[in-house]
């Protein structure tokens, strides 16, 4: 099976979500025989470039040009589908994969399955576990076109090592945007991870208070290089940005690590974060429901709480510096 | 302005989801359905707003089978103007593409709008697939809309950032949070929605290219370890050393 996989890139850097990508479709072509086919665009940065490399990319196509808009993307993608007889597209599901994967769909007639968190099997035609139901529940998806696409869930199998000596071509040609780029507009992490991709969340709820209280939810996410994230109540109430909404109707996260701090765990709550591999819950109420979905549990008051664990996060991590 | 808005039924958010027949089917005992919220919040809502400046009118599109009708008309109680259903169960991404398309094409609609996905199969993929049919340009997880003459200018939600997109109108567009606030229908929406036109539409036919063979539920956590709130150094060597995520 011919696959090609494609890692997003801004500002010159490849997403990690990207690397993740080429790591699984890479394990695809092992386990499936075939070749693969990596692209990418927007960096000729050879550092950049060899992440992939690492991670078992070997024929690379770089677009120099592209603007990284869905129509110009999915038209770059296409040429390279028709080009070299690719039967299986991979994405990463970050906000440039779920932008193109329709529109990649309908221009090559191909059956997409989004939201992957496993690798296809070939037992019952050609199948794929997706995570459906705002992370509620998964479905196996089977895809019956001859070109598929596989959009894959950040975090879900992770990166493995597989260095390959790389072969970069850089592609020529335009593709037309269809639409004006007029501003683009950085977030304020403070140089966080962003959350789709974080490994370590430190999420904070309506049980803080307000927005003049997030101090000791900076300083814990700080100490642990985490991102912060919050429910969605707490955007509603403009105490946080709405990119930090996450939740059935926000961002469906999946981390390693996920901190709770004074959130109820509604069901529309745990929706976007039961995905998460570890969490810690801490809330004061020892009946909130978030204590059933949580792997370790504080009921204590977090403004006590919260100041003494970060102090201790940090006497542990100049002990095993 | 003439607006298509796409709306599909979903469960409720607070369900709790169950499959029946072996796992091969949704089981839809006791669920509530609704308009998914990202289809209602924003897209139809922005639509409402840009019909009440603009002028012109608000056509609800839904891919369902009768049993839809009901969230249907509670989207014409918000104020849409009529509604389609094309009869068919949406069970595949393209194949709902391709009746909402189908639909579309030659009627002169400006703008074309999706949530930018549902909360049920979370697929992202329709509104995008139906502007590949349709060849428009595609604004994807828009927060935010103004129409000015014939073009548009966006913003839309990047990985890290966002991007101020200008377009030229037709165009197709995904909606998401911050492009308008939740609307409540009144009595006299409720009461004006029952006579509304309601189309339904024979589907054509279109390939489907996936299905879903069997659900599964997440695995049940194991009983939560509480840890003593005097001792968060205890905490500390549980993340580190059961955990191994710190
Ligand atoms: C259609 C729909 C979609 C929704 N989508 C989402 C979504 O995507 N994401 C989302 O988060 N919600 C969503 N909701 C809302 C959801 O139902 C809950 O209302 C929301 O998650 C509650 O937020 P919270 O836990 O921050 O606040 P609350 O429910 O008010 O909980 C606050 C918690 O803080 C605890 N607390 C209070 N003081 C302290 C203290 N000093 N120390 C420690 N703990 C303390 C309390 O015990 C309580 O458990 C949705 C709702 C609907 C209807």
């Amino acid at each position: 099976m011919n696959v090609l996989v494609f890692a997003d890139c801004q500002d010159g850097k490849i997403l990690k979500s990207g690397i993740e990508a080429v790591s699984y479709a890479s394990r695809v072509v092992e386990q499936f025989g075939g070749t693969l086919v990596t692209a990418t665009y927007g960096t000729e940065d050879s550092s950049e470039l060899e992440k992939l490399g690492e991670v078992g990319a070997e024929t690379l196509f770089v677009s120099k040009t592209n603007q990284g808009t869905p129509w110009s993307l999915t038209e770059y993608l296409s040429a390279l589908v028709r080009e070299r007889n690719i039967e299986l597209v991979v994405l990463s599901n970050d906000f440039t994969g779920k932008a193109i994967l329709g529109l990649l769909g309908s221009k090559l007639d191909a059956g997409a399955v989004n939201n992957a968190v496993d690798f296809p099997k070939n037992e019952n035609g050609f199948t794929v576990k997706s995570q459906m139901f705002s992370g509620k529940a998964f479905g196996e998806v089977r895809i019956t076109s001859s070109i598929k696409i596989i959009a894959l869930l950040p975090n879900a199998v992770g990166t493995v090592s597989n260095p390959k000596s790389l072969s970069i071509k850089y592609f020529e040609g335009d593709f037309n945007s269809r639409i004006k780029i007029v501003e683009e507009k950085k977030l304020e992490t403070g140089g966080t991870v962003p959350l789709p991709e974080a490994e370590l969340v430190v999420s904070g709820g309506r049980g803080l208070k307000g927005p003049e209280n997030w101090g000791i939810v900076e300083d814990l996410a700080s100490t642990l290089g985490a991102t912060t994230a919050c429910s969605r109540p707490v955007s509603d109430l403009d105490w946080r940005p709405h990119h930090e909404h996450v939740g059935q109707t926000g961002l469906a996260i999946r981390p390693n690590l996920y901190i709770a701090i004074g959130i109820s765990g509604a069901i529309q709550h745990l929706a976007g974060v039961n995905g998460s591999k570890t969490i810690v819950v801490v809330n004061n109420d020892p009946e909130a429901p978030f204590f059933k979905a949580a792997d370790y549990g504080v009921v204590a008051d977090a403004f006590e709480f919260i100041p003494k664990f970060t102090e201790a996060l940090k006497a542990h991590k100049a002990n095993n510096a | 302005m003439k607006i298509l808005v796409a709306i599909s039924k979903v469960p409720d958010s607070t369900s709790k989801i169950s499959f029946k027949d072996n796992n091969t089917q949704f089981d839809e005992a006791g669920i509530q359905f609704i308009v998914n919220p990202y289809d209602e919040w924003y897209a139809l809502v922005r639509a409402l707003e840009l019909k009440e400046n603009l002028g012109g009118a608000v056509t609800t599109i839904t891919v369902g089978e009768a049993n839809a009708d009901p969230v249907i008309r509670k989207a014409l109680a918000i104020g849409a103007d009529d509604a389609v259903r094309i009869d068919a169960e949406p069970v595949d991404a393209l194949f709902t593409a391709n009746q909402i398309a189908s639909f579309a094409r030659d009627k002169g609609y400006d703008l074309i709008m999706f949530g930018k996905e549902t909360i049920n199969y979370n697929g992202s993929q329709v509104g995008a697939m139906a502007a590949g049919l349709l060849d428009l340009p595609y604004v994807s997880n828009a927060s935010s809309l103004e129409v000015s003459g014939s073009s548009a200018r966006l913003e839309r939600d990047i990985q890290g950032g966002s991007q101020v997109i200008d377009v030229d109108l037709p165009a197709v567009i995904s909606a998401s949070k911050g492009m308008a606030e939740q609307r409540i229908p009144n009595m006299k929406g409720i009461m004006s929605a029952r006579k509304k036109k309601l189309e339904v539409v024979a589907p054509i036919e279109a390939p489907r290219h996936t299905e879903v063979l069997s659900y599964s539920l997440p695995e049940a956590k194991s009983e939560v370890k509480l840890i003593d709130p005097d001792n968060p150094t205890e905490l500390i060597e549980l993340l580190h050393k059961e955990a191994k995520v710190i």
